[in-house]
C-alpha cells in the first residue's frame, strides 16, 4: 500500500487567504471608486486603471529581477495601485500615476522584502513622494460634476477653505462627495459602506478606523481651529475617512496588538489635527499615518498582550 | 441556560455529521491476529514487561508495570500466547518496546475479573489503588495517570471536578455517543471521583452543538445535588484543560502549573467510564472507543475496540477504505491536534481517540506565503501569545526570544495555523522550537542539580576529612 502524507497539525485550514482578503478590500473600494469616477469623469477612471496596471507590472518586474516567485495573483499590488489612485487629484496626468505606483511598489514594498515586510504603507509612500516631487500636479483640483462654483480656476477644496478659516461646502455635499479632493477621498458615505463591508468580513477590526476618526473629531470639536469647531465637516472633508478605513488599517504597517492599535489610532488622529491646524499643508492624514507607521515596532514592543495564566510580575534578575 | 466559554479561539467546520449518528459498535480482534502492547501509553515512567515470550496470557492479566508512582500498568485485552517483545510504532510516531500477543480467540479471563465493589464501602486509598491497578489514564489524549491526578498534594484543596465532554476536535464523536448511550455510567464514575473529594462539586461541560448529549446527561444527573451539566459555547479549543477550567470557574491555571493549583481536576468522559468499570465492574482498562471518520473510509462510525489492536485490523474489520476515493492522509485523533500516520501498522493505545482517513481534497496542504501581519493569529490564540512572532523566532533559531515571548506556554492547539490567511505552518514551527527549548531547559536544570549535588558531596567529604 502506498505511503500516506505526513504533515504538521492542524490538518484543517480556514478558507480565507491573502487573495480573498485583498479581493475584499478591492470590493470595499468599489463604491468610493465609482463615486470618484462619477464626480470627476473619465480621467479619474484612466488614472485608476493606469495606477493599478503599473503597480501590478512593477511588482512583477521587481520580483523577476530579484529572482523571487511572482505573486501578483495575491492581488496586493492591485490594492496598492487602487489606493494610490484614490489619493490622486483627478486632473493629474497619467505619468503621475505610473511614477507614483513605481515608487510605491519598488521603494515602499519590494525593497523591504515584499508583502508584509513593508514598514510604511506603500500607497501613502507613493503619495508622499509625488506630493514632494510634483506639488503642482498633485494640488490642481478639478470641480466635481454637479457643483456650481463662480470660478473653476480658483476653486478651493474644503480643506483649503478650512485652512483659510472659512467653509463654503455644506455637510450634505461633503458626505456625498460633491466637493473637491482626490479621486477616492471625497465621498464619505461610499467609504463608510466599504468600511462596514470590511468589518463584516472580519478583514479589519473596528479599533483603528473608529478611534482614529473619533480622535480627529474630538480634537476639532473641542479645540477646533481658527475659532471654528466643525468636527463633522473636518472628518468628512479630505482624507480622514479614506485614511482611517483603508490606509491606517494596512496590516503590515499597523500594530497587531489590540492595545497597540489604540495607541496607533490616537497618535495618528493627534498628528492629523496638528498638521491641519499648525502645518504648512492643508491635509495631514497621509503624513500622520506615515509617522505612526514608523512607530509601530516600538508600540508593539510595549503592548504585547498578557498571556493566559500569566505569572505575577516579578522584577527581572540582573 | 447560559453557555460559558473562554477568550479568543476558532470555529473550524465540525465534520461530526459523518459519524455522530453511528451507535458505538464493538469490534473484537480476530482469532490469530497479533495485538501490540507498548510499554509507554501514558505520561510518566515506562512499564517493564511482567511476561516473557512463550507465556500464555489471559484477558485482564497485568502484563507490564513500573514501580514508579507516575506510571500506569498495562493489561492483556485478549487471551493468547506472548510471541515476541519488540519495538512497535505507536500513533505519536515513536517506536516503543511492545509485548506482542497472538490472540487465541478464546477470550479466557483471569480469575477475579468482574469482581466489582461498592465504592461507598471503600476507603479513599482503596479507591485510588484500584484505579491505579486498573491502568486508568486520561483517555482524552494526554494519558496522564488518573490516580495521580485524583491525588493532588494535600495543600491544594479541590473544589471542582470537571468532566471534559466538550469534544471540541472536529470529526470526533466518541464522547458524544458515550453520553447518549451510557450517561448513567459517566455519572457513577463522577460520583466515585466526588467521594474522593467530598467538598468538590462535579460539573459536566458539554459544547452546545450537542444538545442531545446535554439533555441525556441532564436526565442522568436528575436528583443528584452535587453534579450539574454546564453547556459551553462551541469553540475550539474548548476542551483544552486550562480553557475548560476558565470557562466554568473563571480561574486561570498559572503558566507551568497543573489544574489542581486552580482547585480543579479535569477528566475526559471515557476516562470517567474507565473509573466506573475499574471499581464497579472490577475490569481494568482494556478497551476504548475510537471514532473512525473522514471521507476516505467506507463506514465512518464509533467503535469500541480492544486496546492493542492494530489500526490496520480495525480498518479491515469495519469494511476498509473507499476504493474510488482512497485516503491519502491518516490522522490519529482529531484534525486540529492529531499526528499523522504514514502506515496503518500502528498499535492502538489507551489514548487513541480517533482515526481520520482524509481524501486528497481533505488533505490539501496550501502553499506557505509571506506573513502579512494581519494579526489574526494574535486575535485567536487562546493563550494570548503572538504566534507570528514566535514563528519568526523559530525560523531565525532565536531560542532566547522564543522563550522570552512565552513560546513555551503554547498549547499547540493549532488555532493560529487554522486562521492564518498566508497559510503559514505556525503551530508546527512553534512545536518544533518548543521541543528544542524545553529540552535545553531540562538539560540546564539537570546540570544545575548535578552541580549542586556534586558541590554538596564535596562539602560533605571535606567536612568528614576534617
Amino acid at each position: 500500500m502506498a505511503n500516506f502524507v505526513v504533515s504538521g497539525t492542524p490538518h484543517v485550514r480556514s478558507k480565507e487567504s491573502i487573495q480573498s482578503i485583498m479581493r475584499d478590500v478591492i470590493i470595499a473600494l468599489v463604491p468610493a471608486t465609482a463615486a470618484g469616477i462619477y464626480y470627476f469623469g473619465i480621467n479619474a477612471l484612466i488614472l485608476v486603471i493606469a495606477a493599478i496596471a503599473s503597480a501590478v507590472a512593477f511588482e512583477a518586474i521587481c520580483q523577476k529581477v530579484m529572482k523571487k516567485p511572482v505573486t501578483v495573483s495575491d492581488l496586493s499590488a492591485v490594492v496598492t495601485g487602487l489606493l494610490l489612485a484614490m489619493n490622486l487629484p483627478a486632473a493629474a496626468p497619467i505619468w503621475v500615476a505610473i511614477v507614483g505606483s513605481a515608487f510605491a511598489i519598488i521603494f515602499g514594498k519590494q525593497l523591504f522584502g515584499g508583502l508584509g515586510q513593508n514598514f510604511i504603507n506603500p500607497a501613502l509612500a507613493g503619495r508622499a513622494f509625488l506630493l514632494a516631487s510634483y506639488p503642482t500636479e498633485m494640488t490642481t483640483w478639478s470641480v466635481p460634476n454637479g457643483l456650481e462654483v463662480a470660478d473653476a480656476a480658483t476653486y478651493a477644496t474644503p480643506l483649503a477653505q478650512l485652512k483659510a478659516g472659512y467653509l463654503d461646502a455644506n455637510l450634505v455635499d461633503l458626505m456625498l462627495g460633491k466637493c473637491g479632493g482626490t479621486i477616492g477621498e471625497t465621498c464619505a458615505i461610499a467609504l463608510i459602506i466599504g468600511g462596514v463591508y470590511l468589518l463584516y468580513k472580519h478583514v479589519i477590526s473596528w479599533k483603528i478606523p473608529v478611534i482614529y476618526i473619533a480622535t480627529v473629531a474630538i480634537l476639532f470639536g473641542v479645540i477646533g481651529r481658527h475659532g471654528m469647531r466643525m468636527p463633522l465637516q473636518e472628518i468628512m472633508a479630505g482624507g480622514v475617512m479614506l485614511g482611517g478605513i483603508f490606509m491606517a488599517t494596512d496590516y503590515a504597517s499597523s500594530p497587531v496588538t489590540p492595545k497597540g492599535q489604540i495607541i496607533f489610532a490616537v497618535g495618528a488622529g493627534v498628528i492629523t489635527y496638528l498638521i491641519r491646524t499648525f502645518g504648512g499643508y492643508p491635509e495631514g492624514v497621509s503624513y500622520s499615518i506615515l509617522i505612526m507607521n514608523c512607530c509601530v515596532p516600538l508600540i508593539e514592543r510595549f503592548t504585547e498582550p498578557t498571556i493566559f495564566g500569566a505569572l505575577p510580575k516579578t522584577k527581572e534578575a540582573k | 441556560m447560559q453557555t460559558l466559554t473562554f477568550k479568543r479561539g476558532v470555529h473550524p467546520p465540525d465534520g461530526k455529521e459523518l459519524a455522530k449518528d453511528q451507535p458505538i459498535k464493538v469490534i473484537m480482534p480476530k482469532e490469530g491476529s497479533e495485538l501490540f502492547y507498548p510499554m509507554s501509553q501514558h505520561i510518566g515512567a515506562p512499564c517493564d514487561p511482567l511476561v516473557a515470550v512463550g507465556d500464555h496470557v489471559k484477558v485482564g492479566q497485568k502484563i507490564a508495570e513500573s514501580g514508579a508512582f507516575m506510571s500506569s500498568p498495562i493489561f492483556a485485552s485478549v487471551s493468547g500466547e506472548v510471541v515476541d517483545i519488540r519495538p512497535m510504532l505507536v500513533p505519536g510516531g515513536a517506536m516503543v518496546k511492545s509485548i506482542v500477543v497472538k490472540n487465541d480467540g478464546k477470550m479466557e479471563e483471569i480469575e477475579g475479573l468482574n469482581e466489582g465493589k461498592d465504592y461507598t464501602t471503600m476507603t479513599n486509598d482503596e479507591i485510588l489503588a484500584a484505579i491505579k491497578n486498573a491502568g486508568v489514564v486520561g483517555l482524552g489524549g494526554a494519558g496522564f495517570p488518573t490516580h495521580v491526578k485524583l491525588n493532588p498534594p494535600k495543600d491544594t484543596p479541590i473544589d471542582h471536578i470537571l468532566i471534559n465532554a466538550a469534544e471540541c476536535e472536529p470529526y470526533l464523536t466518541c464522547d458524544y455517543r458515550l453520553m447518549l448511550e451510557e450517561p448513567e455510567r459517566i455519572v457513577r464514575g463522577l460520583q466515585i471521583m466526588l467521594k474522593l473529594h467530598p467538598n468538590a462539586k462535579g460539573v459536566i461541560g458539554i459544547e452546545d452543538n450537542k444538545p442531545e448529549a446535554i439533555a441525556s446527561m441532564q436526565k442522568a444527573c436528575e436528583g443528584i445535588d452535587n453534579i450539574t451539566v454546564q453547556p459551553l459555547t462551541t469553540k475550539f479549543p474548548q476542551g483544552s484543560e486550562k480553557h475548560l477550567i476558565y470557562a466554568i470557574t473563571k480561574r486561570e491555571v498559572k503558566s507551568g502549573a497543573l489544574p489542581a493549583s486552580a482547585g480543579c481536576i479535569v477528566d475526559n468522559v471515557d476516562t470517567v467510564v474507565a473509573i466506573e468499570r475499574a471499581i464497579e465492574k472490577g475490569r481494568p482498562l482494556m478497551r476504548r472507543i475510537v471514532t473512525v471518520s473522514g471521507k476516505g473510509i467506507k463506514n465512518p462510525g464509533n467503535y469500541k475496540i480492544r486496546i492493542g489492536m492494530t489500526l490496520r485490523e480495525l480498518v479491515e474489520e469495519i469494511g476498509g477504505f473507499k476504493e474510488d476515493d482512497a485516503p491519502v492522509k491518516l490522522i490519529a485523533g482529531g484534525p486540529m491536534m492529531g499526528p499523522t500516520l504514514y502506515t496503518l501498522d500502528v498499535a492502538s493505545v489507551k489514548t487513541t481517540s480517533g482515526l481520520l482517513c482524509f481524501t486528497k481534497d481533505e488533505a490539501y496542504i496550501p502553499e506557505e506565503r509571506n506573513c502579512i501581519r494581519c494579526g489574526k493569529c494574535v486575535d485567536h490564540c487562546p493563550m494570548g501569545l503572538m504566534p507570528f512572532m514566535l514563528n519568526a523566532f523559530a525560523i531565525k533559531g532565536d531560542g532566547e526570544g522564543f522563550v522570552k515571548h512565552h513560546g513555551l506556554d503554547c498549547i499547540e492547539c493549532g488555532s493560529c495555523s487554522y486562521e492564518c490567511p498566508a497559510k503559514r505552518q505556525l503551530a508546527q514551527s512553534i512545536r518544533a522550537t518548543k521541543k528544542i527549548e524545553a529540552g535545553k531547559k531540562a538539560a540546564a536544570a539537570a546540570a544545575a542539580a548535578k552541580a549542586k549535588a556534586e558541590a554538596e558531596a564535596k562539602a560533605k567529604a571535606e567536612a568528614e576529612n576534617k
